[in-house]
């Protein structure tokens, strides 16, 4: 059986069903929320049908621009975290033996599915003063007294790098999986270090592949809700926060869409950029 | 080398070990108290997950719209991979284009446009329109699973079968169906245990009417901290390390994740 265009409308079945769930359940929602973000905002939480730029209006203001700098601040800081830890992991991880790999594979997709949720209450527990980690170094002599570490920039950050991580391997890890392995055993013949090779040959080999999983870590990052909520002062609360906040607790939905088409925006612009190192890198 | 690979594996292991640890000693604790290192052991947080109404309810809750949205999504996707590997539709790739899209974008936007149209459409907070929610957020996994598992065909079999007058149905019940269903499964498993610990988009669509788990951590979050939360998280943990254990062992994980098939 080959491959061959669809004929009579019949060949065009299996498409039917999954077509028309995506564009009702998705298209339609998406242009839903385009719409709303034009409405008129009314009191009490109801909107009115209109065409109007007031929402949009309302981005011009110094509050909103601090949050959405320190959103993108954030998120690139995160995936400049990940990225540097990501690939010399990742880059050890794929030249291991099968069975260490598939080990640390099922940690970090595990790691990777908790929920954000637990994640923010587990870092909220770990950096508590009566159950944190100050406690341990009270007990190794490091510290007189055991302290809370949260609400604090620190403690956002670190637990979204923690929550980034595992996906910054596992967008690293097919492409260094697929590296030759004789460039570095080449330069390992001509007289360089391990990590003199990893520098001067991988590093350099991997230039748009890293690009693209800093793009990627960086549009993960931005997504983050829970964490700078759980674990971060007002000042340090996202976009994503922000939208959620309008959304459900101002009842402003048409702001929030607003909000909400200007983070796809941003977004698809990053994710255009990403796959445009991707082809650059295929056409080498 | 080796040594300082050791290392490294290890100081990422601990960072990343670090948290589950502090919250599986706070879920032993024997008196309600967030206290680590656990003071006292006892495991009836873990019982209070099954025996109190409340905690098993949101566990029921998340589990059943696991359990659907997960099928929901595998409906989306074969049908779709199965199409985009039979024929030659290029315009057709815009259907995996919006298959892959809600879950490259941040989940905020799918959420909140999923929100809109829920209370455009007046059927906000039904808990039918979360497992709807979740079986277009999640069908991401399934097709990108499948579309692997159907590149991976060899079409030669596939060309045998039809000369031999098999049609169609035949095929894909005798031959195509049997090579892809590790994909299958792999990407019904994906989208489950996403799915149980999802907690945005099921918020904003039915977080006033239905509680996930998830959506229930948060709450108790607010209003007040039990080890029971330590319980669930270490018992979601565990769920997710045993399924992608299970998919690990019948199936080949590193293949599925972008890794060529025994290359090492």
């Amino acid at each position: 059986m080959r491959r061959e265009p669809p004929q009579r409308l019949a060949d065009y079945g299996p498409l039917f069903f999954p077509a028309g769930m995506l564009t009702v359940f998705f298209v339609v929602p998406f242009a839903t929320m385009i719409a709303v973000s034009f409405f008129q905002r009314e009191q009490g939480g109801f909107y009115t049908p209109a065409f109007v730029f007031d929402n949009y209006a309302r981005f011009i203001s110094l509050f909103f621009g601090k949050v959405l700098g320190f959103s993108l601040f954030l998120a690139v800081a995160v995936a400049i975290a990940c990225v540097l830890i990501g690939i010399p992991f990742t880059y050890l991880l794929s030249r291991s033996a099968r069975k260490i790999q598939i080990v640390w594979l099922v940690v970090l997709l595990s790691i990777l599915s908790l929920s954000e949720v637990m994640i923010g209450f587990a870092w909220s527990t770990l950096f508590s003063r009566t159950a944190g980690i100050t406690n341990l170094f009270v007990w190794l002599g490091l510290m007189a007294q055991a302290q809370a570490l949260t609400p604090s920039f620190g403690a956002v950050m670190t637990a979204m790098t923690y929550q980034a991580f595992p996906y910054t391997v596992l967008v690293l890890y097919p492409a260094l999986v697929r590296l030759d392995p004789t460039l570095t055993e080449a330069a390992r013949t001509l007289g360089a270090s391990p990590v003199k090779a990893f520098f001067t040959v991988v590093v350099p080999a991997l230039r748009n592949t890293i690009l693209a999983t800093l793009i990627m870590v960086f549009i993960f990052a931005l997504g983050s809700y829970l964490l700078p909520q759980l674990l971060g002062r007002p000042q340090h609360w996202t976009l994503s926060v922000l939208i959620t906040d309008q959304a459900i607790y101002q009842s402003n939905m048409p702001f929030a869409a607003a909000m909400a088409v200007f983070l796809v925006l941003v977004s698809l612009a990053l994710v255009g950029l990403a796959l445009y190192a991707g082809q650059q890198r295929q056409a080498k | 080398m080796t040594s300082l690979r050791r290392l490294f594996f290890f100081v990422v292991g601990l960072f990343l070990a670090l948290p589950l640890i502090v919250v599986a000693g706070v879920s032993v604790n024997a008196r309600q108290t967030l206290a680590f290192p656990p003071q006292g052991f006892s495991l009836s947080w873990y019982g209070q997950i099954f025996t109190n109404a409340e905690w098993r309810n949101a566990l029921i809750a998340s589990l059943t719209l696991a359990a659907s949205s997960a099928l929901l999504a595998l409906l989306i996707a074969l049908p779709l991979a199965w199409f985009l590997w039979r024929r030659i539709a290029p315009w057709a790739n815009i259907f995996q284009l919006l298959g892959v899209a809600p879950f490259t974008l941040p989940p905020v936007i799918t959420a909140l446009g999923l929100l809109t149209f829920w209370a455009t459409t007046g059927f906000y907070g039904q808990p039918w329109t979360a497992v709807i929610s979740h079986g277009i957020f999640f069908v991401t996994l399934p097709l990108v699973t499948l579309s692997l598992g159907f590149s991976a065909i060899d079409r030669s079999l596939v060309e045998a079968a039809a000369t031999m007058g098999a049609d169609d149905r035949v095929i894909f019940r005798t031959v195509v169906l049997p090579l892809i269903l590790p994909y299958l499964v792999s990407g019904y498993a994906f989208a489950f245990v996403l799915s149980l610990n999802e907690y945005i988009v099921a918020y904003m669509t039915v977080g006033f009417t239905m509680e996930t788990l998830p959506i229930k951590i948060f709450n108790a979050l607010r209003y007040g901290y039990t080890p029971t939360m330590a319980a669930v998280t270490v018992l979601f943990l565990v769920i997710a390390a045993v399924i992608f254990g299970l998919v690990a062992r019948f199936g080949d994980l590193p293949k599925l994740l972008g890794a060529m098939s025994d290359e090492r």
